[in-house]
């Protein structure tokens, strides 16, 4: 489990993260929602530590991340996968070494295991025999998905998703969120995914947080946020033309 | 920025193939245009050596002397150095500044490596070691491509001019010139893996500080030059 206490994050004079407090269970999808601006993206690279928070506590299961030294973040940033908005896969390396690299890096597992675990990880996101391609060689799809295999090649105990649908289309996006979805309850992590995506929210959206102007606005299950008859979670749910249509129906 | 980076890096068997690796792409591609640059000028220095000499007195020995000497002190591990600063130097800093925007640096960040020391460190060890071998290259080519001159244009004969370069030579030149260089690749490939780690935004930013990064090393490349030969040679 993950526990954010109270946290405060400015930029100069900008309040960005205004007294947020959240925890995200594991074995279930965490869902950050908000619109654009509205700081979860500051929020989940807060829980990363990739900003360092202004006041307030970030707890990996009662390990009070927000307070250790980047040696000390070390061993928890081993159980923690990252799936990044454009993948950030390393442009020099192929999809196997790109998985197999945190393998090299922290596993003391032989070449032929080291092997064994990249083709498994990749069969696991219906990547089989890609493991020569380069980055440039992959579609957008692809890369989201060599990204979620290098994410979980550790056995992460975290998954951080930032906005893994932009940039594709409605059917590919729906493969990549039942994938999390899938993995995020086969091995029982903690999955926190930062999207602006309703349809995501609907299929994979077992706890929502709704992040409006820097502050928790509301909690609840995608079941629940068609019928929160709150104005700025409203204006946010049916913005489109599709959703006001299918609320009416 | 430093005290990250020159710390001991997380998988030592890693960091060894990564030096091997930056030696191939900052070092062996960039012979080719060293030994280029080398023969060319090597063969201007005797060329404009030889049709100063106007005089009889002055032995034409003294343009293979004087070819050796200025490509040992001077052409070879500075100007060649500020070649390599440009081709090197914006290569290091692009390639960075790219893994930066491109969130490639946060991934590395996230799994717990330390990114100024995996990506800087083995480029300026690979540069240190690299680069004197280039310069020893560069001084073979040039002294090559004065003879290269004096035996096509016949302004001094062969025999002249293999005197001249064998002439009152003192060891001690080559290791300073090799000095210099080790100096000056320090300087490139971290100044310019500074540039690269800390570029913020896109595409033009990358541009950006691949064009700050070939500027700043050449300013120090220039200003530690006069500092090391005050303290080198005098």
């Amino acid at each position: 489990m993950i526990e954010v206490r109270n946290i405060n994050k400015y930029f100069g004079d900008h309040h960005v993260l205004k007294d947020v407090s959240v925890k995200f269970t594991k074995g279930v999808t965490n869902l950050v929602i908000g619109q654009s601006g509205s700081g979860k993206t500051v929020l989940i690279k807060c829980m990363v530590g990739l900003h360092n928070i202004d006041s307030g506590e970030i707890r990996y299961n009662d390990r009070i991340f927000s307070k250790m030294s980047f040696r000390e973040k070390k061993s928890i940033r081993q159980e923690i996968g990252m799936l990044f908005q454009g993948g950030a896969l390393f442009d020099y390396m192929n999809v196997e070494q790109n998985v197999m690299f945190p393998l090299t890096m922290f596993s003391t597992k032989t070449a032929k295991e080291k092997l064994d675990r990249v083709n498994f990880c990749l069969d696991r996101v219906n990547l089989p025999n890609a493991n020569k391609l380069k980055p440039s060689e992959l579609s957008g799809g692809m890369t989201k998905r060599v990204a979620i295999a290098r994410a979980i090649a550790l056995n992460p105990e975290y998954l951080f998703c930032d906005e893994p649908n932009s940039g594709l289309d409605p059917q590919t996006a729906n493969v990549i969120d039942k994938l999390i979805s899938e993995i995020t309850k086969e091995y029982q992590i903690t999955t926190v995914i930062n999207t602006h995506d309703m349809n995501s929210v609907m299929e994979i959206g077992d706890c929502i947080h709704f992040i409006y102007k820097g502050e928790l606005w509301w909690e609840g299950n995608k079941d629940e946020i068609m019928n929160t008859g709150n104005k700025e979670i409203d204006e946010f749910v049916f913005s489109t033309e599709l959703t006001r249509k299918l609320k009416w129906k | 920025m430093m005290k990250e980076v020159f710390v001991k890096p997380d998988k030592v068997r890693e960091f060894f193939r990564q030096i091997l690796i930056e030696i191939q792409s900052l070092g062996v591609d960039s012979l080719g245009i060293t030994v280029i640059i080398s023969v060319f000028v090597g063969a201007v220095v005797a060329i404009q050596t030889a049709y100063n000499i106007d005089t009889p007195l002055i032995p034409m020995t003294m343009v293979g002397f004087t070819t050796r000497q200025s490509i040992i002190l001077e052409f070879s591990p500075t100007m060649l150095s500020l070649v390599l600063a440009g081709k090197v130097g914006s290569r290091i800093a692009s390639e960075i500044g790219t893994m930066r925007v491109t969130e490639q640096i946060d991934a590395l960040e996230i799994m717990g490596i330390n990114p100024a020391n995996f990506l800087i460190q083995p480029k300026v060890f690979a540069a240190v070691i690299i680069n004197p071998v280039l310069i020893v290259f560069s001084i073979a080519f040039a002294l090559f491509g004065g003879w290269l001159a004096c035996i096509t244009t016949g302004i001094v004969t062969s025999h002249e001019y293999i005197m001249g370069l064998q002439g009152w030579f003192d060891p001690y030149t080559v290791t300073y010139a090799l000095i210099k260089t080790a100096v000056f690749a320090f300087i490139i490939a971290s100044v310019s893996g500074y540039q690269g780690f800390y570029t913020r935004g896109g595409a033009l930013e990358v541009g950006s500080a691949s064009t700050r990064a070939v500027v700043y090393s050449s300013i120090l490349i220039i200003t530690s030059n006069l500092i090391l030969t005050q303290i080198l040679l005098v």
